[in-house]
């Protein structure tokens, strides 16, 4: 009897524990789906250790609403089939939000799921038409095409002062958008596209290419690929001598790209949407940590993952519960500032279509370093 | 005429490339009825033996050697006793099906080691740009060109005059008949697979300064080689050469001259008019099967 007694006081005191600890331990399930293999690895790598890092920091100071973030990180293999698979993993376990991916082919392909779940998706992709659906759960970490390439063709038009422009552009989702989208606003400005030519993605000879620039004789190229790329078109563009400015948008005036390009970078100007160069203080801080703790230069995406994190756990303490539907309701339309939430790093604001509107960047290449060279305002301030 | 030059050297440097590692697809199927699809991974590797090399210290040339040598351990060696011996014993789908889990695991693996993000990787010779009659080829081009032309040539004498190059040859005809005139069939398989250590560490050396050190470089090079020896033949060295110099200056002129929008598509359409038309490759032999 006294054998039984033990045990259930055993037992019971077994389960007081586990319910002790369980109470300590409550979490929120959180999950990305990112591009960690295949083209996009590059990007869903920076993303996820951006935010991770924001992750370790929130749970590290008692989580959001005192529940540490649980985030399983699932790997999208930089393919649209495999995002929406592994997306549906998630979605069957009651996700609060969904974090990725970062490839605009794959975005657009999962928001559809997330709405229907009504699940806010926090998304990395830049393509315009992810925002142009009437979705109201899906979220951007970045400016989306159709914010950033106005301010692109300002430049052109305003600084470059060119009459006629050549577009080298990567031929995917990302690419195409982008492609479209600045060649509506040069006509806007009635700039003549002199050359239109794509590439693909993993392109590794670019002479082709650069011939055809060569001929078209336009006053600036535009040049929208990927990172390396973008590294491999500067060197043949430098090898074959091409005079015009080059200009790109975040990507091309990225250290890596500088870094793979060497000297055949130097020169280049365009526009930045997030970088780690940006002469603010807590985006220094934010790249030395980075640095510090993965050991290598985090690149935009890198931002996107980190800022991202910060503007989940924002919005879910203004609402003050783990709601999806009320957290879509209430992220449209809000404004973050670094006074009310510091891990947002410069003050962002979300619109009704979920396109994120912050400052961003002139920059141009010197002496192999990203020089930023005028901040631009807001578009919602100007 | 300035631009079709630059064009063609390019191309024909590119090729060349795709030569190389088209010839490993050929020497491994003749003599072994292997088709490698971690072919193109096999080309990746080896920059990175070469920078893990080169970051405990070791210069270009010392880490370039190491890189070879690693290759011919690891990628044939290794490669014939670990994976082919064992797998070929059921059949060559078995085999091809074992490739490619292999090239998703080389992939990853050097992904995990050594992270997602392109590499620079040292170039033989210092950038500089030759002039030639107006059009401006650098002579990185010109360099890689001339290293895998001496290559091919080099493995051309080897397999045609010398007793071994010979003996390998045989094998890959007629290996019973081979084994019965007491050549050592299996020694003769090895070295095919030595071999293709060696020309995708080459190929790896020439590519990956200007492809950039990346762990996702062999899907495209792994698949333009495999298209170019069906092209020249999957059964003739030649016709490993012919191929990949068809592609990579077929690449370059059709992106000039007709879209680069569907330059993608040009060798496609090449490889369904040789299957069409001449099964057997522009100069391969035709095969019968026994059963």
């Amino acid at each position: 009897m006294l054998r039984t007694g033990l045990l259930v006081s055993l037992v019971a005191a077994g389960i007081g524990l586990a319910g002790t600890a369980h109470a300590q331990q409550k979490t929120v399930y959180m999950p990305a789906i990112l591009e960690l293999s295949g083209a996009g690895a590059v990007s869903g790598t920076n993303f996820r250790d951006g935010m991770l890092m924001a992750i370790d920091e929130i749970n590290k100071a008692g989580g959001i609403l005192g529940h540490k973030i649980e985030t399983p990180v699932l790997d999208t293999q930089s393919d649209a089939g495999t995002s929406r698979a592994q997306l549906q993993k998630v979605l069957d376990n009651n996700p609060y939000v969904v974090f990725g991916p970062v490839f605009s082919g794959s975005v657009l392909v999962t928001q559809l799921m997330t709405l229907k779940a009504e699940i806010p998706e926090i998304v990395g992709g830049e393509a315009a038409a992810i925002t142009q659906k009437n979705n109201a759960y899906v979220f951007r970490t970045s400016f989306g095409q159709q914010f950033s390439m106005p301010k692109i063709a300002n430049y052109i038009h305003d600084s470059i002062k060119a009459k006629s422009v050549a577009v080298v552009w990567v031929n995917n989702d990302f690419g195409k958008g982008g492609r479209d989208n600045f060649t509506k606003e040069m006509k806007d400005r009635g700039i003549n596209i002199a050359a239109d030519i794509s590439t693909e993605v993993g392109q590794a000879d670019f002479s082709a290419d650069v011939v055809k620039l060569k001929g078209a004789n336009a006053d600036a190229v535009f040049v929208y690929l990927n990172e390396e790329e973008s590294a491999r078109f500067l060197k043949e563009a430098k090898k074959q001598g091409i005079k015009a400015p080059l200009i790109g948008e975040t990507t091309l005036l990225g250290q890596k790209v500088i870094d793979l390009a060497g000297g055949a970078a130097e020169g280049v100007q365009g526009h930045v949407g997030l970088t780690v160069d940006a002469p603010i203080k807590a985006v220094q801080d934010f790249a030395a940590k980075f640095k510090q703790r993965f050991n290598y230069v985090c690149d935009h995406n890198g931002i996107k993952g980190y800022t991202g994190v910060y503007f989940v756990k924002y919005v879910t303490e203004k609402i003050g519960k783990f709601d999806s539907k009320a957290f879509a309701e209430k992220a449209h339309g809000i404004t973050i500032t670094p006074k009310d939430e510091p891990g947002i790093l410069m003050e962002a604001m979300w619109d009704k279509n979920g396109d994120i509107d912050r400052e961003s960047f002139l920059g141009e290449v010197v002496d192999g370093k990203q020089k930023i060279v005028k901040t631009l305002p807001m578009l919602s301030k100007k | 005429m300035a631009s079709f030059i630059q064009l063609l050297v390019s191309g024909l440097a590119t090729g060349a490339i795709y030569a190389l590692i088209a010839i490993g697809f050929t020497l491994l199927w003749q003599t072994s009825q292997t088709i490698n699809f971690a072919q193109g991974e096999f080309v990746m590797l080896p920059a990175f033996f070469v920078l893990a090399a080169m970051n405990v210290g070791a210069p270009y040339w010392l880490a370039a050697l190491i890189g070879i040598a690693l290759s011919v351990v690891v990628l044939g060696v290794l490669f014939k006793a670990v994976i082919v011996d064992p797998m070929m014993r059921h059949g060559v789908l078995p085999l091809v099906i074992t490739t490619i889990a292999l090239s998703l695991f080389l992939k990853e693996s050097v992904k995990d080691f050594y992270s997602s993000q392109a590499q620079p990787f040292p170039a033989p010779v210092a950038p500089r740009d030759l002039h030639f009659l107006g059009a401006v080829v650098s002579l990185q081009s010109v360099v890689v060109l001339a290293v895998a032309v001496l290559t091919v040539v080099a493995l051309h004498l080897l397999l045609n005059k010398t007793r071994l190059g010979r003996c390998m040859q045989a094998t890959a005809q007629n290996p019973t008949v081979a084994r019965i005139l007491g050549i050592p069939v299996g020694r003769m398989v090895l070295y095919t697979f030595l071999i293709n250590g060696a020309l995708v560490a080459i190929a790896s050396l020439l590519i990956s300064p200007i492809y950039l050190a990346k762990f996702t470089n062999g899907e495209a090079l792994g698949m333009a080689a495999f298209i170019a020896a069906i092209i020249g033949g999957f059964n003739q060295v030649r016709g490993a050469i012919l191929g990949g110099l068809i592609l990579g200056v077929l690449d370059n002129l059709s992106a000039a001259y007709l879209s680069s929008q569907y330059r993608g598509a040009f060798p496609l359409v090449i490889l369904i008019a040789v299957i069409l038309f001449r099964p057997q490759g522009l100069l391969g032999r035709v095969e019968e099967r026994a059963v």
